[in-house]
């Protein structure tokens, strides 16, 4: 009898385990945040003439053409056309960089060029002009599936990502997996909570009345749980996007997305 | 210059209805939003639309500060002949952007 009982130990451990953990969201049930929208917000993002995205790749693909700096020259004069040169890259990114040994995402890719091959100054985070170049860039991936590089050396640095998308903070003391992986399709307030997948970025999002990027949303949902955002471009950032493209892997690239 | 969207179709067949859409960029600025440094930030937003067909106008709105910053506007048609489409968007310091359309009917 003592036998018996003693093997329902270790399962009963394990059943505590499985739920304590987030339920990770599986393959066959993950959705795009553009599912949770109405379809009046649906139909604005896949028409070109009506996705406001659109103005800043306008933006985005003079700036391509434009020469800056003190070498004089234009995103084109070394990449050539947008089109074949940057198809796919936003969707692997972020990428390991390795003249700092550390990830970079696409914005800091843009300015790390504009430093070294234009010797420009670097566009401010968030600053139009970096929006437009990140949401043109973003355009070329548009369709294609997020593809993650299989970069051991990313590994680290995704899985502090992870860590970070389930930590606790803020007053309210949730973590982004008490909200997008435990109560996705629920609401909050009159708003439903989407899967957080970061496939459109980056996004219009009507409340901005502006295109934004993936950090711009991430501090709107930590000022959210009251807690103190991280700066822009910064590692824990970078981190959590490299967990959140792990996380949307395979899902279609929406740039630009339309969010409400 | 500020940059547009306009969706027209490039032809037509007489009497048809065509759907025009147009999109300016421009952050219609209500005037009632304080900036950083606490004073309001200046109204300007656009005020005028006109669409002209032929030198004609076809359509024409009134804007007002609850309209979203990137207006969008769509409206209809009915295409009598081949000519250019004229949109012009006024904003509130005077300035008048004017883009132009071709459209081939048959």
């Amino acid at each position: 009898m003592i036998l018996r009982a003693l093997w329902i130990l270790p399962a009963c451990a394990m059943l505590l385990a499985v739920a304590i953990a987030h339920a990770e969201i599986p393959a066959q049930e993950r959705k795009s945040g553009a599912e949770f929208m109405s379809p009046q917000t649906q139909a604005m993002q896949a028409d070109d003439a009506s996705n406001p995205g659109m103005l800043a790749v306008l933006d985005g693909e003079a700036a391509w053409n434009e020469k800056a700096g003190a070498a004089n020259k234009a995103c084109a004069d070394c990449h050539g056309a947008a089109e074949q040169s940057m198809k796919g890259v936003s969707a692997r990114y972020p990428a390991f960089n390795a003249a700092t040994s550390q990830p970079i995402d696409v914005a800091g890719q843009v300015n790390q060029c504009r430093a070294e091959r234009q010797q420009a100054q670097p566009l401010r985070a968030e600053s139009r002009e970096l929006l437009a170049l990140t949401t043109y860039i973003g355009l070329q991936s548009r369709g294609m599936p997020v593809a993650p590089p299989d970069d051991e050396r990313l590994t680290p640095f995704r899985e502090r990502g992870k860590a970070l998308f389930n930590q606790r903070l803020g007053q309210l003391n949730f973590s982004c997996a008490h909200c997008h992986e435990d109560n996705w399709g629920r609401k909050l307030g009159s708003a439903p909570i989407p899967q957080a997948h970061a496939n459109a970025y980056p996004i219009y999002r009507l409340e901005w009345q502006d295109v934004g990027s993936l950090q711009r949303r991430l501090r709107n949902c930590m000022s959210g749980v009251r807690a103190a955002p991280y700066s822009y471009g910064s590692l824990e950032f970078i981190e959590l996007e490299l967990f959140l493209a792990e996380r949307a892997r395979g899902m279609a690239v929406e740039t630009p997305g339309v969010r409400p | 210059m500020a940059r547009a969207l306009i969706n027209v179709p490039a032809k037509a067949k007489k009497g048809e209805i065509i759907e025009i859409k147009t999109m300016l960029s421009h952050p219609m600025e209500t005037g009632f939003r304080p900036s950083d440094d606490g004073k309001l930030v200046p109204r300007n937003i656009i005020k005028r639309f006109v669409c002209t067909y032929d030198g004609e106008a076809v359509f024409s709105a009134d804007l007002f500060p609850a309209i979203s910053a990137n207006p969008f506007l769509s409206f209809t048609l009915v295409a009598t002949n081949s000519g250019v489409i004229t949109f012009s968007w006024t904003d509130d310091n005077g300035q008048t952007q004017v883009q132009t359309a071709k459209i081939e009917v048959a």
